[in-house]
């Protein structure tokens, strides 16, 4: 087959101060194929890209676009060369409408938004997009916002496209959508280039895969010649073990029980609706959902903080076998009543840790109450850093470190070792491996599992079904602020799990239509 | 009565109408200026400055002052004035990254200094026994009226009656509205005060559009000062009288929800507020300190309903007073 490489990047380099982000980094994409580009967190690949889209400017090599160097220093430049980012954080305007971000920006022409409209209607049809034009983009769904994002690259008649991430936030069904756009657009002869941690996705659609590791090159692979374990490989740089243990629960008991559970926000939202479910003991619960359709929220309401409009959530003690009621108490109060509730939110450094603290007042923050003198004792907990930093295997200079220091994995294996240390009865985590590599991934995976063992009822929010799907024994899928199904970890299959995540919101949407 | 105490609100008023429509231009771009008190009280005394040389050059004669210049050469030291302060602003906050309110506030209190130097200065040069100037005749170019204003009545009054910086400023107000709203540059602009890393990612070059944005406010603003010298105070400068306009603009800002159309309601009314004290008989000193206070309420009351009302359409721009660095993500 005669192919036409419509990139080509040559010994890319770039450095942020000390660090090396990218180092001589070669790689080729042809028109006419969708190229993978596989790596852990922070092995560079969005950083390789924001030089290919104006973002970053390389601090050596070269970037050849249809076989002719070209210097790309904004990311006008990207446009001229026809490429197309679409970005993980999403680049819109909240308040403006689909149209209006779509034309923002361009120069060319009278600023005319119905010609416009008019015109992103065509490429809608042309390769199956369904978006509404006139909606405002903080009213939309996070699909219907990436549909925005690739919408607007090909109104710039972009004809290489990148994706960061791009199905991180996408139920299996819009999942699979995409990858039907995609594929399309492939054989409509453009460059389609996908940045991915997702295995089983690169095996799925990508034509060719290229992996960096630690911001260098490793090699590139035909997906169909290659298998998810030697991907696996060159990713890490070291054969692992990619099962996750799961056994079955012992002596499960109802720990927490949660009866009609409403919550109202601030701009009067019901985000959480009517939500029962029991968190029994020695087994971990998992709940998966879109992001943002209220685990933050469940979460919250069992940590004592937020405000509930109905509902009850009883803690069944086993010490007493008293049952308290959580429902407007303070974390505060809930720690008096000896409810002993562990709780990891998302928000690492924001609720979890304080950035500027280093790992030893970290650990008082969850213990400040204990002393009584004026003064603070830091024995005891120093020693907790020291234990965890040895135990989890921090990587970090000192345990008078600041934790904003430290990366990501590290911070949060900071957090859920206090959080573990505290000894729970009842551990909530929200998305724990996000932003982690492999092997971070997988310790926490076992944290999980062992405090499953020691019998405390975890309740584990995440968001990458595969994992959901191995880890917990049972799975609530929660849609819209509704609990649309509860389903057996060991039975079920990704696909049911991401029809009840839409359930509730094709519901609602006809209820309203 | 009432015709007159129209007239008067939109005397008071249309200062602020520049500070706000200046403001929002600014703020639209995602900088919030609270320099304009200083940028404004700039203007008026660069206008001053200006027609004050011109006078003296004419030997202080009105026959021998040529109307256009009368009128152009104040106000170009108004804008020009005011833009340098913008542009200090801007320099400070896009390219060196200082904070925003500290900057703002830091040139007002320059704006304000400047100003009574500047003025007290040329009290001392005229040896004038007031602790004012009086540039009358300029200001009686700046208050020329249209000649069959007088001839129409209640309406002549109310519409054709008021010096030309009044229609002026309503002019820019409406022609900021339209390019806000109707333009490209506008859409742009917004775009840059919203989410800057968006409209980066556009190709929209940002710096250039918060340059633009707080020079031009600022150009803007100072024409404010300029007219509350000019045809308000009838070309007399004494040092402070300004008073705290400029803040009453700002808050204007958000009163009319970030939008210009809404600002020449809102200034009309804000100048009633601050004039109705003076319509009511037997008022002690203390209360009219009071009345003073209305256009603040007036505000307030404005974002309880707006927050109440919870539209985003009514928010402020969502990144404004944040600085915008492309390589910090």
């Amino acid at each position: 087959m005669d192919r036409q490489p419509a990139i080509e990047l040559k010994n890319i380099t770039k450095r942020f101060g000390k660090v090396v982000a990218n180092k001589d980094v070669n790689l080729t994409a042809y028109r006419g194929e969708i190229l993978s580009i596989l790596g852990e967190n922070g092995s560079g690949k969005t950083t390789l890209m924001n030089m290919i889209s104006g973002i970053y400017f390389p601090d050596e090599g070269q970037i050849f676009i249809d076989e002719k160097e070209a210097v790309i220093t904004s990311p006008k430049d990207a446009f001229s060369y026809k490429i197309g980012m679409i970005h993980q954080h999403f680049k819109l305007v909240d308040v403006f409408s689909a149209t209006e971000n779509i034309v923002l920006g361009l120069e060319d022409g009278k600023y005319n938004l119905k010609t416009s409209t008019e015109e992103i209607k065509k490429i809608s049809a042309q390769y199956g997009f369904d978006l509404d034009v006139d909606k405002k983009i903080y009213t939309m769904s996070v699909s219907e916002k990436q549909t925005v994002e690739i919408i607007k690259v090909l109104y710039r008649g972009a004809d290489i496209l990148i994706l960061d991430e791009p199905t991180a936030v996408l139920t299996p069904q819009e999942t699979e959508k995409l990858f039907n756009i995609l594929r399309r657009m492939r054989d409509d002869g453009k460059c389609i280039i996908i940045i991915t941690h997702k295995l089983h996705e690169v095996l799925s659609l990508s034509d060719r895969v290229s992996v960096l590791r630690k911001g260098e090159y490793v090699g590139t692979v035909n997906t169909a010649e290659t298998t998810e374990s030697e991907l696996t490989e060159m990713m890490v740089g070291k054969k692992i073990e990619l099962n996750i243990e799961r056994d079955e629960p012992k002596n499960t008991e109802d720990r927490l029980v949660v009866n009609g559970l409403t919550c109202v926000d601030r701009m009067g939202a019901t985000v959480l609706d009517d939500v029962s479910f029991t968190a029994k003991s020695g087994e971990i619960l998992g709940i998966a959902g879109i992001a943002g359709s209220g685990q933050r929220e469940l979460l919250e309401s069992i940590a004592g903080l937020q405000h509930l409009a109905k509902g009850e959530i009883l803690y069944l003690n086993p010490k007493t076998n008293a049952i308290e009621n959580l429902r407007d108490k303070t974390p505060m109060q809930i720690r008096n009543m000896g409810v002993r509730l562990s709780f990891v939110p998302e928000d690492r450094l924001g609720m979890g840790l304080v950035g500027n603290m280093d790992i030893v007042d970290n650990m008082m923050l969850r213990s400040y109450s204990k002393g009584h003198s004026v003064f603070l004792k830091r024995k005891k907990p120093k020693d907790l850093a020291m234990r965890i930093i040895r135990d989890l295997e921090v990587v970090t200079p000192s345990a008078s470190t600041p934790v904003r220091r430290l990366s990501g994995g590290n911070v949060q294996k900071v957090l859920v070792g206090r959080e573990i240390a505290a000894s729970p009865t009842v551990l909530m985590v929200a998305y724990p491996v996000r932003g982690l590599d492999i092997n971070s991934s997988y310790m926490i995976y076992n944290l999980l599992n062992e405090q499953k063992a020691k019998g405390v009822a975890v309740i584990f929010v995440g968001e990458d079904l595969d994992v959901l799907v191995e880890l917990c024994d049972r799975i609530m899928v929660i849609g819209s602020g509704r609990i649309t199904g509860v389903v057996d970890g060991r039975t079920t299959t990704k696909e049911e799990i991401g029809l009840l995540m839409t359930k509730s919101k094709q519901e609602g949407e006809n209820a309203n239509g | 009565m009432i015709i007159q105490f129209i007239c008067r609100a939109i005397l008071l008023g249309v200062p602020l109408l520049y500070g706000s429509t200046g403001e929002i231009v600014t703020e639209k771009s995602g900088h919030l200026n609270l320099g304009i008190p200083g940028i404004m009280y700039t203007g008026a005394i660069s206008g001053v400055v200006g027609s004050f040389i011109y006078e003296n050059a004419c030997g202080n004669d009105l026959s021998r002052m040529n109307p256009l210049l009368a009128v152009l050469i104040p106000l170009l030291c108004a804008i020009a004035g005011a833009t340098l302060m913008g542009l200090i602003y801007s320099f400070l906050t896009v390219t060196l990254h200082a904070n925003q309110n500290v900057t703002g506030l830091a040139l007002t209190t320059l704006g304000i200094g400047l100003g009574n130097f500047l003025g007290a200065s040329l009290i001392n040069i005229t040896k004038s026994e007031l602790p004012s100037i009086a540039l009358t005749k300029t200001s009686s170019f700046f208050s020329a009226k249209l000649p069959f204003a007088d001839n129409l009545g209640w309406f002549g009054e109310l519409f054709l009656s008021h010096d030309f910086l009044t229609y002026l400023a309503i002019i820019i107000a409406l022609v900021v509205s339209f390019v806000l709203n109707r333009t490209r540059v506008g859409l742009n602009l917004r775009s840059v005060g919203e989410n800057p890393a968006t409209a980066d990612a556009a190709g929209i070059n940002v710096i250039k559009y918060r340059y633009l944005a707080t020079c031009i406010g600022s150009a803007i603003a100072g024409l404010g000062g300029l007219q509350y010298v000019m045809a308000y105070a009838t070309g007399v400068w004494s040092n402070n009288a300004f008073g705290d306009r400029g803040w009453m603009a700002i808050a204007l800002v958000i009163f009319a929800l970030w939008k210009p159309s809404m600002a020449i309601v809102g200034s009309f009314l804000f100048g009633a507020l601050c004039n109705a004290n003076n319509y009511i008989q037997g008022l002690g000193t203390e209360t009219q300190e009071l009345f003073k206070m209305l256009p603040y309420v007036v505000t307030i009351v404005v974002l309880i309903i707006t927050s109440m009302r919870k539209k985003r359409e009514h928010q402020p721009p969502a990144n404004l007073g944040l600085n915008y660095f492309r390589e910090e993500r």
